[in-house]
């Protein structure tokens, strides 16, 4: 005879306010492969947790972005931000769809040197560029863009000893009627500050000045913002032409784009609110458009989205540790990851799915990560099934910072693997071990055990 | 275990504890697990009752078993014990 | 008329609670309508929302899933509950649904069911984080706003303010905050509950004025009717109000809603200052809970927004009676604890 299908009971209490019928509550459809290569494959060569990367849904958010802005506006030109994925696999990625590299330090600098990028297709952002650093760039004929005024007497100076000319663009920062404003980097446009910059670049000898920056912030909901910030980047351009007879080649937008992330605090979920690339195209192509350019000077459009460009490509796969009663009644399931690898839960409600079909059932639940830490929480509460020791689940969207910020804390990073297009599975970045982790230490003499 | 007298899971899942006032939903697996131990079965029979019946491992019904009656310890379903 | 047309209105804020919705009044303003015959479908999100058990209101209850979790569970919830009851119109009480429903408007339009909702651009310009700009454009005096997201920014944004400053969540709740400890108390306070970001609002001293209005779409005011509130509780809302001449505030209103091209329901919140100035401090993109005050003064909003839903002929009103009183009571109504079991377990009643 066969059996019938065992769930896991359960007995709740009605709270006044809570929804009736648990049944309306969303189902948490469970990922039981991804790109048709089961989970459980996946976990059994590469272990738990690891992050897997898709290659085509890369090449395909690129393809969309690019086709988004390119049937809006004729000259775009997007460059990988490195800080956001570094992986040299994945910014190879990029570059072979032909993103350049948007770099802030000299390490990211070295970086994108590495993966074959030659200088005039890396942007050199940010707000710490060593002398050392400066000096590469103005060999390379990098696109240096200028933070703060004490960068750029470092590079005129620097400039001057070498007798090189070097690619400038200042970074500009503006109320676009969004809050926070950033005011932090670069120079401020309302107070005239830019256009300071601007006057000042302009009686160098050694810089040329080619383009203009901004970045107004991070996972920005609204389009205005970029048309508005747009709209004042195109009007200092026409300035400096007309006022100090410079040619801006190119306006860079920047990123801050949102994904597709839910953001702790958020009321609706992000995938009802946030704009997709052509609402952020359409503003920004159009508030450039109406500027009053030529229509044959339109300077080139660049962009340095990272986080649209990569969360979704990236996906977590962990599994359970186990699972507990919290003395108040509440479910808690611990997980193999925690904070320390998705370093993203301090920002998101990430959506968790199991990775294995599971009963309707569903329980509000805490999810734990695996650290000896109070603050290794992955999620504070969710509507989620009831899952057993050893059960997979799957973090979707977490391409972004996550392999960059996360920290070696506790215990060991996991595999990075890619998932290429032929659906072959290569690890890009391989588990930590001990070896690795000792490898930068040094234990003094009088430490080591005596003879 | 014994649950409190007068408690009865209706078959929409429904469990009203008439001297709290509290009221309850219940799964069909959870209601099963309530009416038998209400009906005062044993630990033992209602384990082979349930993986006889059910495509269980006797370790996932074990957890789920001690898992149901903390629960109805801890909403108070219970009597003294 | 002889056979009224039978019509399916989908009603949700069935929190006839001290902090009522909409839902109760509206319903009243239907089943009053002299051009059809309505049945309503109540929308819940709680178990114990008194419409679902007040007798006489509704003819079904369904639950909802709230907003917050998704357009596609929402979706499949009223693909369900239209399967059973084929809604003609949906009304939409609560803010928080709002976004969402206007975003589904054609999804729900090829289901049959019909909405009369503002445009996404008309609902996004007139949000409290907006109303600077809005009061630019439409040349209407405003209170200065800046959205907050993080309680660390309000020292900085109170170099623009003083004290005391109004602190308002994003759909709901508003409290007076006289110190910086207040600010930030009421900012946890709102932000736990209605998300980010939080307004800090010039604290505009005077009298608080209200209109509720009917746009057509088309820029014509179909209906408005000017209100004083007598009394407000600590929940901020009107516990007793009064039917008001108010000339200013309906040219004001007009002058709003021929400019926006207003669509569906509306709440002016205004305040007059000792001057005799306006300020619009709120607009409500919806039917406020005080609706039925409108329908005593002789305009039956709820009814014309079905009918403009339906696309039937709507005259506009122009007159009401000055003077209607409204006093809110509550009442102890003996419930049917069967209903509690069907609503809470089944998702449904069906009376």
């Amino acid at each position: 005879m066969e059996k019938k299908k065992f769930e896991y009971p359960v007995i709740k209490r009605f709270q006044p306010g809570m929804p009736g019928k648990s049944g309306i509550q969303p189902t948490l459809e469970p990922i039981t492969e991804i790109n048709n290569i089961p989970i459980a494959r996946l976990q059994e060569e590469y272990g738990s947790p690891m992050f897997l990367i898709t290659e085509n849904t890369i090449r395909d958010t690129y393809q969309e972005a690019l086709q988004a802005f390119k049937s809006r506006y004729p000259k775009v030109q997007f460059a990988w931000s490195y800080k956001t994925n570094y992986l040299d696999a994945v910014c190879r990625i990029f570059h072979d769809e032909g993103s350049w590299a948007e770099v802030v330090s000299g390490f990211e600098y070295n970086k994108a040197r590495e993966n074959g990028i030659p200088g005039k297709q890396i942007i050199f952002n940010g707000p710490d560029k060593s002398r050392d650093d400066l000096e590469m760039a103005v060999r390379d004929g990098a696109y240096i863009h200028l933070d703060h005024f004490d960068e750029m007497y470092t590079l005129i100076e620097l400039t001057e000893e070498l007798k090189m000319k070097a690619k400038v663009a200042i970074r500009v920062n503006m109320d676009t009627g969004i809050y926070p404003k950033w005011d932090r980097f670069g120079f401020n446009y309302e107070n005239g500050e830019a256009w300071e910059a601007l006057k000042k670049i302009a009686q160098q000898e050694f810089l040329e000045l080619v383009g203009l920056h901004t970045h107004i912030g991070t996972y920005v909901m609204s389009t205005q913002a970029y048309a508005m910030a747009a709209k004042k980047l195109a009007e200092l351009a026409l300035r400096a032409e007309k006022n100090l007879g410079k040619k801006i080649k190119y306006i860079d937008m920047g990123g801050g784009f949102t994904s597709m992330n839910t953001l702790k605090g958020a009321y609706h979920s992000a995938s009802d609110t946030n704009p997709g690339f052509n609402e952020y195209a359409d503003a920004i192509s159009f508030a450039i458009m109406s500027a009053g350019f030529q229509q044959n000077e339109l300077p080139v459009l660049i962009l340095e989205t990272g986080r649209a460009m990569i969360d979704d490509s990236g996906y977590l796969l962990g599994s359970v540790l186990a699972t507990k009663r919290l003395t108040d009644g509440r479910r808690a399931t611990v997980l193999d990851f925690g904070v320390n690898i998705l370093f993203t839960s301090f920002w998101y409600d990430h959506e968790v799915h199991p990775g294995c079909e599971v009963s309707d059932y569903a329980e509000e639940t805490t999810l734990y990560g695996p650290l000896c830490m109070n603050i290794d929480v992955i999620r504070q509460n969710l509507s989620f099934p009831l899952l057993k020791k050893g059960d997979p689940v799957v973090v979707p969207r977490v391409g972004a910072y996550n392999m960059t910020q996360w920290m070696q804390f506790i215990t060991y990073r996991p595999n990075v693997v890619l998932l290429d297009r032929d659906g072959n599975t290569h690890i890009i970045k391989r588990k930590e071990g001990l070896e690795d982790l000792k490898r930068a230490e040094i234990i003094p003499d009088f430490l080591k055990p005596k003879e | 275990m014994k649950i409190k007298p007068n408690l009865k899971v209706n078959e929409s899942g429904f469990l009203f504890d008439p001297t709290t006032g509290e009221s309850y939903s219940l799964n069909d697996m959870g209601s099963i697990y309530f009416r038998m131990i209400s009906e005062g079965r044993s630990p033992d029979e209602i384990r082979t009752l349930v993986i006889n019946e059910y495509d269980v491992e006797a370790s996932t019904f074990d957890k789920s078993f001690l898992d149901f009656e903390s629960r109805l310890r801890n909403l108070r379903l219970i009597e003294n014990e | 008329m002889n056979s009224r047309t039978k019509i399916t209105v989908a009603v949700s804020g069935l929190n006839n609670t001290d902090n009522p919705g909409p839902g109760i009044p509206v319903i009243r303003g239907l089943l009053e309508s002299v051009s059809f015959e309505p049945r309503i479908i109540g929308l819940s999100y709680e178990q114990l929302e008194p419409g679902i058990y007040m007798p006489d209101h509704t003819d079904a209850v369904y639950t909802m899933p709230y907003p917050s979790v998704g357009m596609k569970a929402v979706i499949d919830r009223l693909t369900y509950i239209n399967s059973k009851e084929k809604i003609d119109v949906l009304i939409p009480n609560f803010d928080s649904e709002l976004l969402l429903m206007i975003k589904m408007q054609d999804q729900l339009a090829a289901m049959g069911i019909k909405t009369f909702l503002p445009t996404l651009e008309q609902f996004e310009e007139r949000h409290k984080t907006n109303l600077p700009e809005y009061g630019k454009k439409y040349n209407v005096k405003v209170p200065a706003s800046f959205p907050v997201s993080s309680a660390a920014d309000i020292p900085a944004v109170m170099k623009e303010l003083s004290y005391p400053v109004m602190i308002k969540g994003k759909f709901y709740d508003a409290y007076i905050a006289r110190t910086q400890e207040e600010a930030i108390g009421y900012f946890y306070k709102i932000s736990a509950k209605w998300g980010l970001p939080v307004v800090l609002q010039e604290f505009v001293s005077g009298t608080e004025v209200n209109v509720i209005a009917l746009g057509d779409g088309h820029g014509t005011t179909v209906a408005a009717v000017p209100i004083r509130k007598q009394y407000i509780t600590d929940k901020g809302k009107a516990w007793g109000g009064i039917a008001i001449g108010g000339t200013d505030m309906l040219e004001l209103t007009h002058r709003i809603i021929s400019a926006t091209k207003w669509r569906g329901g509306m709440e002016l919140e205004l305040i007059r200052t000792e001057n005799d100035d306006l300020y619009l401090i709120e607009i409500n993109p919806r039917i406020p809970a005080w609706v039925y005050l409108a329908v005593g003064a002789g305009q039956n909003i709820p009814e014309a927004l079905v009918k403009l839903a339906m696309e039937m002929p709507v005259e506009p009103y122009t007159e009401f009676s000055v003077g209607t009183m409204f006093v809110r009571y509550s009442y102890d109504l003996i419930a049917n604890f069967k209903d509690f079991e069907d609503i809470s377990t089944r998702g449904e009643l069906i009376k």
